[in-house]
């Protein structure tokens, strides 16, 4: 039995050190891949700084993240809020923020959790390695900030901030969904940019010069396929490359907006798996550290206490109820695959036969890699799980008076519940369906959107600003279109040219 | 090993730019909400900031979203007592099961409040007004000076003198000086040497040698350490300074055809006046004069708080604050600024009188003299006696007050930036 490394709460740099060795150790021992890590000290106020640039280092200026910074400021000054104990960036090196007014075990847990847990996962999760480029991201950052404020400097502080309302306005229909993306590269761009923006002015050009009415033009307009030929999804970047009017500098800062959209996307999509993955991981590195002898009992009593806090989940009827909680849900499932594989029952060997009694680590490593929340619900939710959780699911159909209970946990609701589950995470049923549908470019260039409404779910009235925006971006009308489950347009929104 | 690197002495403020640019955009939405709220402040309270709130819909950011409605279903957690089939009633507050708790907590419609600095607030609220005459009067009454460093000189008073720099100078005097004594004392000791080494060497010129030598170190040596040439003093000039210091009389009617409201409207327009001047001044003094038919230097609280009555007498105010210039605040050392508050009310014969004591003793020794008229009636005669002297004087103003809402428009009037 070893000494363990401090019995005080205070850190100092040399017990963070020594901390992060012994973790580093662990964590290797349990083969997690990460990138190199680089942790940061800040203060509640740098804190606050990084709440209101969505955790980035470095970001463009905008009132908006100034909107936030004041939010978040007003809830922490009056006591509303606590602030997060880390921010951790999908960078390489992988940056960690840890907050000063941490205890030493704080730091520790932290360091297991963000240092060794999101890392490793931002590493391998496939979602992220094809949407995100971690080498590439504060390059291109910093680039991003130089590119918007000499756009400031040149066309002015009221120019670019409309732009970027505008881009703000359609930045979650900014992302290719079934597409792969280009991973962002900072060389790369630099060298493209200029080629890019001379290239793109001539293509816009070469399309509306085509457009000329001609005498015929009405007889041609019905027979003139639609253009765009297929339903475009990703509406800034059609814009990007079509609008007619835009300058060159106008396509990069919507370019910008997109692909810093694009590096959150993979974000939203794995909340459950990367948190979950994470006090997976820092609850075995803990757990690890005390059976070496490295921290001591009350170490280990204040961690399990803050661990509890963090993967709790309230019932429905709770007052502190808000939804299902993707840190409980996550850390649930990871540790009840852990146990299908070490010690699988009965139920477990029928509903997961090749996985139970598999080796854990390589299933983790598995599940961890080529899943999103989505998916990695439908795959791995065990029975076991829905009847700890009691999860049941509710049908809430407006046309009817009543909600109706559609399956709850036994036998006959397991699988009803888990696609239910499953469903509720997946992105394209919660975001509306909208597409770029048409542009009338042999007439007065209205450019049309189609909204397909997933289970009659209405739109709603913020539409009516966006398409403002929208409009500011196309220079030309902007028409909304709602169709119903036969295709039929039923509601239109315009904003007029 | 990971790198651990402590930013915390990293300049915090990150979002500065961020913010004020969030100020920025909504600038009329703050200064409205200011405008609404400067009369809730005490008359000194200026060391705070001020909260404000704009409505959350100006603030918010557009986006596609799902609206409440269609078929939804959820999964929730810590079923107790449900099984499947089971109806429940519509909880209220819409669909989508649990009810809206973001508006329950009363979060959905609010304002969006924050706060703002002292110099913001100040920025927002005096944001293109300027105090009048300012300058012009500055250039003819500069009376202040002050002690400014202007380099260094060659003469001055011992307490002045400059070390370093004198014995900088010493210095290169001494090697400027000592340059062609000690190149000429190398040359002869090297000979010197030469001579020595040599058997047999001229005895004479060994002894010439030596005695030049000597004479050299000589030389050296009586160079002087210091020279009264080599002083060096911290030149100090005078400089004029604006006086930087104001006085602020407050001038009000008490008599009893004042009432509680009439106050508070003069209240709130001194409020501003004094806001407005520490912008300007380092140092404001307020004094409060209030008058019936006798007039009284009195403290914030009995200015405003207190009651009399009786009849109107406005030039005992005007000889009070004449005679409290002439006593404590010299035209020369202070910027004197007064407002006056009445409604209107005064003894008729008195208005004349009024009229020649600014013009001829106030008007004079003061930067501005703004009066404000806070009543729903005609005016009287009180009024048209001033107005001639609007004509001749540009440091006199007036303007007319009814309603709680012309306070801050006719302060702005008062010290609109005027355009030359």
């Amino acid at each position: 039995m070893s000494e363990p490394i401090s019995t005080g709460a205070e850190w100092t740099f040399e017990l963070i050190e020594q901390y992060h060795a012994e973790i580093e150790a662990i964590a290797e021992e349990y083969g997690l891949d990460t990138y190199p890590n680089q942790i940061e000290l800040i203060t509640a106020e740098q804190m606050l700084d990084a709440y209101a640039s969505v955790g980035m280092p470095i970001g463009y200026s905008h009132w908006s993240f100034g909107k936030h910074f004041i939010k978040n400021e007003q809830q922490y000054r009056r006591g509303h809020m606590g602030l997060a104990y880390e921010i951790v960036i999908n960078s390489n090196p992988c940056i960690a923020y840890l907050m000063e007014e941490n205890t030493m075990m704080m730091q520790a847990l932290v360091i297991a959790h963000a240092s060794y847990g999101h890392n490793s996962f931002f590493k391998g999760n496939y979602l992220f390695r094809t949407w995100t480029d971690a080498e590439a991201i504060i390059d291109y950052l910093v680039f991003a900030k130089r590119y918007i404020g000499e756009c400031e400097e040149r066309y002015g502080i009221d120019e670019v901030e409309n732009l970027l309302d505008s881009c703000h306005a359609l930045q979650n229909h900014g992302v290719d969904r079934y597409k792969r993306p280009y991973p962002v590269s900072m060389r790369e761009e630099q060298e493209r940019l200029k080629e890019r923006e001379a290239y793109l002015q001539s293509q816009v050009n070469d399309l509306w010069h085509k457009t000329i009415p001609r005498k015929e033009a009405e007889e041609e307009r019905k027979r003139q396929p639609n253009f765009p030929e297929e339903p475009q999804e990703n509406i800034l970047y059609f814009i990007e490359k079509n609008a007619p009017l835009l300058e060159p500098w106008q396509r990069e800062v919507i370019r910008i907006v997109r692909k810093v959209g694009q590096y959150f996307y993979p974000q939203r999509q794995t909340q459950v798996m990367n948190e979950g993955w994470a006090c997976f991981w820092h609850y075995h590195i803990m757990n690890t550290l005390y059976d070496r002898g490295k921290v001591t009992d009350g170490f280990m009593l204040e961690f399990l206490q803050s661990h509890t806090n963090v993967v709790a989940q309230p019932d429905f009827d709770s007052k502190f109820f808000s939804g299902i909680n993707p840190y409980a849900l996550g850390y649930a499932m990871m540790t009840d695959i852990k146990r299908i594989c070490v010690d699988p029952d009965e139920e477990d060997r029928k509903w997961f036969p090749d996985i139970a009694g598999s080796d854990w680590q390589q299933t983790l490593d598995f599940a961890m890699r080529n899943f999103k929340d989505e998916s990695f619900i439908s795959q791995f939710l065990s029975p076991r799980l829905i009847r700890d959780f009691k999860l049941f699911s509710i049908l809430d159909d407006e046309e009817q008076s009543e909600l109706e209970v559609t399956s709850i946990h036994n036998d006959s609701g397991y699988r009803y519940i888990r696609q239910a589950l499953s469903n509720q995470y997946n992105l394209s049923m919660n975001d509306p369906n909208i597409q770029v549908y048409n542009v009338d470019i042999r007439g007065d260039r209205t450019l049309t959107l189609r909204h397909i409404p997933h289970n009659k779910v209405p739109l709603a009235d913020t539409s009516e600003e966006v398409l403002k925006h929208l409009r500011r971006l196309w220079s030309f009308g902007v028409k909304l279109e709602t169709i119903d489950s036969d295709g039929e347009v039923i509601k239109t929104e315009e904003c007029a040219a | 090993m990971a790198q651990l690197i402590d930013r915390r002495p990293n300049a915090k403020g990150k979002s500065t730019v961020n913010r004020q640019r969030f100020l920025r955009r909504y600038k009329t939405q703050i200064k409205k909400a200011i405008s609404e709220q400067i009369s809730e402040r005490s008359i000194t309270n200026v060391d705070s900031g001020e909260s404000v709130s704009i409505p959350t819909r100006d603030i918010t950011e557009p986006t596609f979203r799902n609206d409440q409605g269609g078929v939804r279903e959820g999964v929730y957690p810590g079923n107790k007592e449900f099984a499947r089939g089971d109806k429940i009633k519509r909880p209220p507050g819409g669909a989508g099961g649990k009810g809206d708790r973001a508006s329950d907590s009363g979060e959905g419609e609010d304002d969006f409040v924050f706060e703002i600095s002292k110099d913001e607030y100040l920025d927002m609220l005096f944001d293109d007004l300027e105090l009048p005459n300012l300058q012009k009067n500055q250039l003819s009454k500069m009376t202040k000076s002050k002690s400014v460093r202007a380099g260094f000189t060659n003469d001055g008073v011992p307490t002045n003198i400059n070390i370093v720099r004198s014995l900088r100078s010493a210095l290169s005097r001494r090697v400027a000086m000592g340059a062609e004594p000690r190149r000429r004392l190398h040359e002869l000791e090297a000979e010197l040497l030469g001579l020595q080494q040599e058997v047999g060497g001229d005895e004479n010129r060994r002894r010439e040698l030596e005695g030049e030598i000597e004479a050299l170190r000589n030389r050296i040596k009586k160079i002087p350490f210091i020279d009264t040439f080599d002083l060096r003093f911290n030149n100090f000039v005078q400089r004029p300074e604006p006086t930087s210091q104001a006085v602020m009389f407050c001038l009000m009617d008490v008599s009893g055809s004042m009432d509680q409201e009439t106050k508070d409207i003069a209240k709130r327009f001194y409020i501003l006046l004094y806001l407005f001047l520490t912008r300007s001044y380092r140092d404001v003094d307020v004094v409060y004069i209030r008058h019936h038919t006798q007039a009284k230097e009195v403290d914030e609280e009995e200015f405003f708080y207190s009651r009399e009555t009786g009849g109107t007498i406005v030039s005992s105010a005007l000889e009070m604050t004449r005679d409290i210039i002439a006593q404590r605040y010299p035209p020369s050392d202070w910027n004197i600024y007064a407002a006056q508050a009445s409604d209107g009310d005064n003894w008729n014969d008195d208005s004349p009188v009024c009229e020649q004591i600014l013009a001829q003793q106030l008007l004079p020794q003061l930067r501005y003299y703004a009066y404000v008229e806070i009543t729903r009636r005609e005016h009287q005669g009180l009024w048209s006696h001033y107005e001639n002297l609007l004509a001749k004087h540009d440091n006199f103003a007036m303007q007319h007050i009814r309603e709680y809402e012309d306070i801050y428009p006719v302060f702005r009037e008062f010290f609109r930036k005027q355009t030359q």
